[in-house]
């Protein structure tokens, strides 16, 4: 039995440009031209797939891989451009809880209306409102307008109406990652209940480790295409070394390595020629990819033409966004200060581990001399790119969570701890989440 | 939305298909069906539309005719007192209030209506339900308001002494025939507004324009001497034919004139299929453009 089915599905996004200034057009006029030039962008693209019932199907891909599209589909939030998506069945979606909350309403009323919202029927929700109650655990405030609930109690009167809906196609969001710890485990217990009664289940996620745990198969979706099926382990797999290599395409042309063999073309000026920018690990070996964990050196050869100059090797390190992440200069050589004979030197910065953030890192080589003025004698942008890759080994600063995680640095560092035995129910993680 | 609802005769789950927008008689009636499953909906937020408009306001229930109420007494004061309009004896106070009392329902349901999608973003773009519940329960709320200042009509019906007849009774389905209308016209202007905002500044005014452009505040009688093509065109509002004949079998306890009242029937009972089907040919992307 065929619980639901996408027929050749795609869907397409009509981005609207900005017109560039003209100022010999009139305002309406670039308005009007604004509405027509507009970019089509396909968020899905011949999509056919099949659920069976009782299955729990997991999704997952990179952000605008067209997870969310496939989400507000199935949701029928908005509607395909080609194709045809069949749904046997009730479906609720379980994603934004607390959607359609008033907050001058109390959480009584405010049951009434999600959960109509939702699409409950009335009497439906009558019947159900005790247990909806119980299962938020928030008896003492359902007749207190929810505009004074914390967010903890909010999103748990959410969840609890959700979890009601008794559907028979279930659309998970991110959303078992709300609430506390204890919380948290009661929603995963209600969708395993479901999952036990039947139901079949659509979980689309980042969250690797729940999708593994939840999921009889998953899909990895790439630019609007399904690229693999099957089962868990080998499609979770696969999506993270896919992630790696697709990392080190950020800065296309850019190598590990970069050689000017020829000394006519090589970055030059009449003190000092850039001979050799290049990645390597400590062991001496050039590499593209870089473990997470593992120091990188960025080594710079360059010929000395001119004696007596004070030069300064330095990096400067940039992500994929451009954005300028650090500087750093050779400051515990012995050349610091002192003027250079002319020959060939090797200079290598070393990073440690635990510090770039995944992704990709361009770095730019410069050579300069600060001493008796300022002045720069090489300046070479793009010298080289490698990518910084997670194992998910767990002993990274991402410990267990294989999500995506934002910040432009990644250091581990250490934690401390304390516990106190207590008898007081509202203390640590639950009042943390309260005050949220 | 082209989506359409079929009954499966096995385990009597409904089998609910998606596609691509285009316009069919079968999908017109699954988006009917569809409506009428979401029924509960359409009254829990009606219901809640009223309660939060009077939960935290010291007046309460009495802001529903405060409105139309305090228009009254402007339009006295201008029309009775500094120039005159000739009502046929009727005292000009409860003249313009049986006016405005439909006026008000037809301006601040088209008023909330229009702006009802936009107003719900975060709803539009996260679950699904027939969209047109959101406009229509708009509608429904302004009616509500409309019942209750019936009552001030009935205390100024006694007060000035004007019998209530029979005839009366040809209320209901003039007020039907407004509801309609105004129906059509919110799920048009709203469906509208998801794309062009400008639809919401020009609301005011344009209900403005058209107030003055309906026997409100004067009689019909008063737009005897336009030409024959002007009164063809004013003719062609169908809220004249409402405002009128809502004032003529409520106040004059006479029989409404059928031919003003059919040019406003026919145009509401024609309109709304077509807004409908526009409303939800908009509806099917709306979450997209929003």
């Amino acid at each position: 039995m065929i619980d639901l089915s996408f027929d050749r599905v795609s869907k397409k996004y009509l981005i609207r440009q900005e017109a560039e200034e003209d100022a010999s057009r009139n305002l309406i006029m670039r308005k009007l031209s604004q509405m027509w030039r507009r970019q089509e962008f396909w968020a899905l693209r011949d999509v056919s797939l099949e659920v069976r019932r009782g299955e729990a199907l997991g999704i997952i891909g990179h952000n605008g891989a067209g997870k969310s599209t496939i989400l507000k589909l199935l949701s029928s939030i908005t509607t395909p451009s080609a194709g045809e998506i069949t749904i046997n069945g009730r479906l609720a979606a379980l994603i934004e809880v607390g959607s359609g909350f008033h907050p001058e309403l109390t959480g009584r009323e405010n049951v009434y209306l999600s959960g109509s919202i939702l699409g409950m029927r009335r009497a439906e929700i009558h019947r159900k409102i005790e247990s909806i109650i119980d299962f938020a655990g928030i008896r003492h405030f359902i007749d207190t307008p929810v505009k004074r609930y914390s967010s903890g109690m909010f999103v748990r009167l959410g969840f609890s109406i959700a979890a009601h809906l008794d559907p028979d196609v279930l659309l998970l969001d991110e959303v078992l990652a709300v609430g506390d710890a204890a919380f948290q485990h009661k929603c995963l217990n209600r969708v395993d209940e479901l999952r036990a009664s039947g139901k079949t289940i659509i979980f689309i996620s980042h969250d690797l480790n729940a999708v593994e745990r939840l999921c009889d198969r998953v899909l990895l979706l790439a630019n609007g295409q399904i690229i693999a099926n099957g089962f868990p382990g080998e499609v979770i797999e696969r999506y993270k070394s896919d992630g790696a290599k697709s990392m080190s395409s950020a800065f296309p042309g850019i190598k590990a390595e970069h050689d000017w063999p020829n000394v006519a073309t090589a970055p030059s000026d009449s003190v000092v020629r850039l001979r050799r920018v290049r990645v390597c690990t400590a062991e001496g070996k050039t590499v593209e990819r870089i473990d997470i964990r593992r120091p990188v050196g960025i080594e710079m050869t360059f010929d000395v033409l001119q004696p007596g100059h004070k030069l300064v090797p330095n990096f400067n390190f940039f992500n994929e966004e451009r954005l300028h992440l650090f500087y750093v200069q050779e400051t515990e050589s012995k050349w610091r200060g002192v003027a250079r004979p002319v020959g060939r030197f090797v200079s290598t910065a070393w990073i440690p581990g635990n510090f770039f953030s995944e992704g990709s890192i361009v770095v730019e080589a410069n050579l300069s001399s600060h001493i008796p003025i300022s002045s720069i004698h090489i300046h070479q942008r793009d010298a080289v790119a490698f990518s910084v890759v997670d194992s998910f080994a767990g002993d990274s600063a991402r410990g267990d969570f294989t999500g995506p995680i934002g910040g432009v640095i990644r250091p581990l560092v250490s934690w401390t701890s304390d516990f106190t035995a207590d008898n007081e129910p509202r203390t640590g993680i639950l009042e943390i989440a309260e005050t949220l | 939305m082209a989506s359409e609802v079929l009954k499966t005769p096995g385990d009597g789950r409904r089998i609910k298909k998606i596609r691509a927008t285009g316009f069919s008689p079968l999908s017109l009636l699954g988006s009917l069906k569809d409506l009428a499953q979401y029924r509960d909906l359409i009254y829990t937020l009606s219901e809640h539309r009223v309660r939060v408009r009077y939960k935290q306001s010291v007046l309460g229930i009495t802001w529903a005719v405060m409105q139309p109420l305090s228009l009254m007494l402007i339009y006295t004061v201008i029309f009775s007192m500094v120039a005159r309009i000739e009502t046929g004896g009727t005292p000009y106070a409860i003249f313009v209030f049986v006016g405005l009392l439909p006026w008000t329902y037809f301006s601040t349901a088209l008023t909330s209506g229009t702006s009802a999608l936009t107003s719900h973003i975060h709803l539009i773009t996260k679950v699904y339900f027939p969209r047109e519940i959101l406009p229509l329960t708009y509608v429904i709320a302004a009616f509500f308001d409309f019942i209750i200042a019936w009552i001030v009509m009935a205390a100024m019906m006694v007060y000035y002494g004007v019998p209530l007849t029979l005839n009366a009774l040809y209320a209901i389905p003039i007020v039907a025939i407004m509801t309609v209308f105004v129906m059509a016209m919110a799920l048009i202007f709203s469906a509208t507004h998801v794309r062009f905002r400008d639809v919401g500044v020009g609301i005011p005014l344009l209900l403005q324009i058209w107030m003055f452009a309906t026997p409100v505040v004067y009689p019909l009688s008063a737009v005897q001497s336009l030409g024959k093509t002007l009164r063809v065109i004013y003719m062609m509002n169908p809220m004249v034919g409402v405002i009128e004949n809502f004032r003529r079998v409520v106040l004059q306890g006479s029989l409404p004139d059928f031919n003003s009242l059919g040019i406003s029937a026919l145009i509401s009972v024609v309109l709304l299929p077509i807004a409908y089907i526009y409303f939800k040919q908009v509806e099917a992307t709306a979450a997209d453009i929003i």
